[in-house]
């Protein structure tokens, strides 16, 4: 049993195949983004968001799977959806918590209904849910750049403003920072990252690399820079460690980067004790 | 009656104000928050706004920010109409509770009250940012803990790196929203210093939103008091008197002076209001 969770067998063949590297590729591209937005998530204290979106982005992934369209393309549609009914519908955080909790039942019961109706590759349906890296090939790596340039561009350019709504928001509205439409913007990077990652690690497991990276980090600094670089480090390393673990066994992603992130987290609470005492 | 003074001497106006109200008005529906407010306040006047919960001090201030536009008459602050993200006004809000985990530290808090509304990651000008911050911070005694987590500090501690994340910008005026609030006596005094010294030395206009005049009461040049869309505006020792609360209130209050105290009785219809109370 052990044995087939942890083998490096014929990994240096697995690692030539073309499928392979476009996934490690994609995860580091993953991990770039969900690393750059974890400690903003984490202070705006939006995990629960994160969940419900990537939920709904798993019922915009399985309407088009359905209907025969890219799942990539739904999974985006219906994580922005979610975004924005978040954004508009909650932006004080008691209500926002069962807005989501209304919208995330409903979506995942959707989903699961459009996915019994559909009736191809049964792992096409998987994969949704729990990721998958053969999903990954050459016309996704680019939607995948695209979308991943677009958040971290419209990040730097509003850093500052993002850091101070997030973290401060009564000063910041008092300066002027517009901090309802940088919520309605921040949900929106966060359904697009969350898009991204649906088809990677699944949809159960987002939460994997997009809080656990920024919640590790916010452990042990509270420096908002250094804690940014550590959540990148922390999500490369679950997306990236996660993926070559996986491939000899043959097992899901998800399993290996869920359990990397949790790690990462276990080990940055050990610090923060430590360092305390 | 007439209460001596509690202020040495009140200083009139006499350079043009720097934030201005004429003729001013705030109207939620048929409900008249306050109208016909005129007040100028000059530089390094310290003008404290009192009143019950729900009289507009608040209100007050969100039309000073440019948050919200008053129903008539009008405004001016440092020579301009109120916009959002004015850089000639300060702003100290309520102490609260903060995540003890938020990642941000006190330098983080003093930095984005200078640059936190701007665009882009300001990578240029990072010394510069740096060393004002760092001013910023020593000026309230806030170097020693400038790099620890701000939710793990004090309330006290939290208010002084307010009080210089709301002057690093270096503002005309200074926009006070009960900042001492939930402050123990001592740290109370602390944040008032800090505040009083620097409009002593940068003539920095104070407007001082509070339910709890004792604290400032040394430092106050005028009072304004508002009830129920009713106003007094003047010196403590004028306003603070049980005929002009007593009329304000439109019931019997009594202003007692007790040291250098004062004990207001019956306002807000509670019978035992006292604003000579403080946390233990």
């Amino acid at each position: 049993m052990i044995d087939r969770l942890f083998t490096l067998d014929g990994i240096g063949q697995l690692l030539g195949l073309p499928f392979v590297q476009s996934a490690l590729l994609a995860c580091a591209v993953l991990g770039l983004v969900a690393g750059a937005l974890a400690p903003l998530i984490v202070s705006r204290g939006m995990a629960f968001a994160v969940h419900g979106t990537a939920e709904l982005a798993f019922t915009g992934g399985a309407a088009a799977l359905l209907a025969g369209v890219s799942v990539g393309l739904g999974a985006v549609a219906g994580a922005v959806v979610a975004g924005l009914v978040f954004g508009v519908l909650g932006l004080r955080q008691r209500e926002r918590d069962s807005v989501i909790g209304v919208v995330l039942a409903f979506g995942l019961g959707l989903g699961v209904l459009l996915l019994a109706l559909y009736s191809g590759r049964a792992s096409n349906k998987f994969g949704l849910l729990t990721g998958s890296i053969v999903s990954v090939d050459s016309t996704n790596l680019v939607v995948l750049a695209v979308v991943a340039a677009l958040v971290l561009g419209t990040l730097a350019v509003l850093y500052r403003p993002l850091l101070f709504a997030s973290t401060d928001p009564d000063v910041a509205l008092a300066r002027g920072v517009p901090v309802r439409l940088l919520s309605l913007v921040f949900a929106v990077l966060i359904a697009l990252t969350t898009a991204l990652a649906v088809p990677i690690v699944g949809a159960i497991m987002v939460l994997a690399v997009m809080i656990a990276p920024g919640a590790a980090a916010a452990r042990v600094t509270a420096n908002p820079v250094l804690a940014t670089v550590l959540a990148i480090a922390f999500a490369e390393l679950a997306l990236l460690g996660g993926t070559v673990l996986s491939l000899a066994p043959g097992l899901p992603v998800s399993g290996y980067v869920a359990a990397i992130a949790f790690l990462c987290y276990v080990g940055c609470r050990g610090v923060a004790r430590l360092r305390r005492t | 009656m007439v209460l001596p003074s509690p202020a040495t001497t009140s200083r009139r106006p006499v350079a043009a104000p720097v934030l201005s109200l004429r003729a001013a008005a705030v109207r939620f529906g048929d409900r008249t928050l306050w109208d016909g407010l005129d007040l100028d306040v000059a530089p390094g006047e310290f003008v404290a706004v009192l009143g019950p919960n729900g009289s507009g001090k608040t209100t007050l201030i969100r039309v000073l920010l440019g948050l919200l536009p008053l129903s008539a008459g009008e405004v001016r602050v440092g020579g301009t109409t109120p916009r959002r993200g004015n850089p000639t006004i300060g702003y100290v809000p309520q102490q609260k509770a903060l995540d003890p985990d938020l990642p941000l530290r006190g330098r983080d808090l003093v930095g984005l009250g200078l640059d936190g509304h701007r665009l882009g990651l300001g990578l240029a000008g990072r010394r510069q940012r740096r060393t004002r911050v760092d001013a910023a911070l020593a000026a309230v005694g806030g170097t020693g803990y400038a790099d620890a987590p701000v939710g793990r500090l004090s309330g006290g501690e939290q208010q002084r790196l307010r009080v210089a994340q709301a002057l690093v910008g270096d503002p005309a005026v200074l926009l006070c929203d009960e900042p001492l609030l939930s402050l123990d006596l001592a740290h109370q005094r602390t944040v008032t210093q800090l505040i009083d010294a620097r409009r002593r030395s940068a003539g920095t206009a104070v407007l001082f939103v509070t339910h709890e005049i004792n604290p400032v009461l040394p430092l106050v040049d005028r009072v304004l008091y508002l009830v129920d869309g009713r106003f007094r505006i003047g010196p403590p020792h004028e306003v603070m008197t049980s005929a002009v609360l007593s009329e304000l209130y439109r019931t019997e209050v009594d202003v007692l002076r007790v040291r250098d105290r004062l004990v207001v009785i019956g306002a807000d219809g509670s019978g035992a209001h006292c604003h000579g109370e403080e946390p233990a």
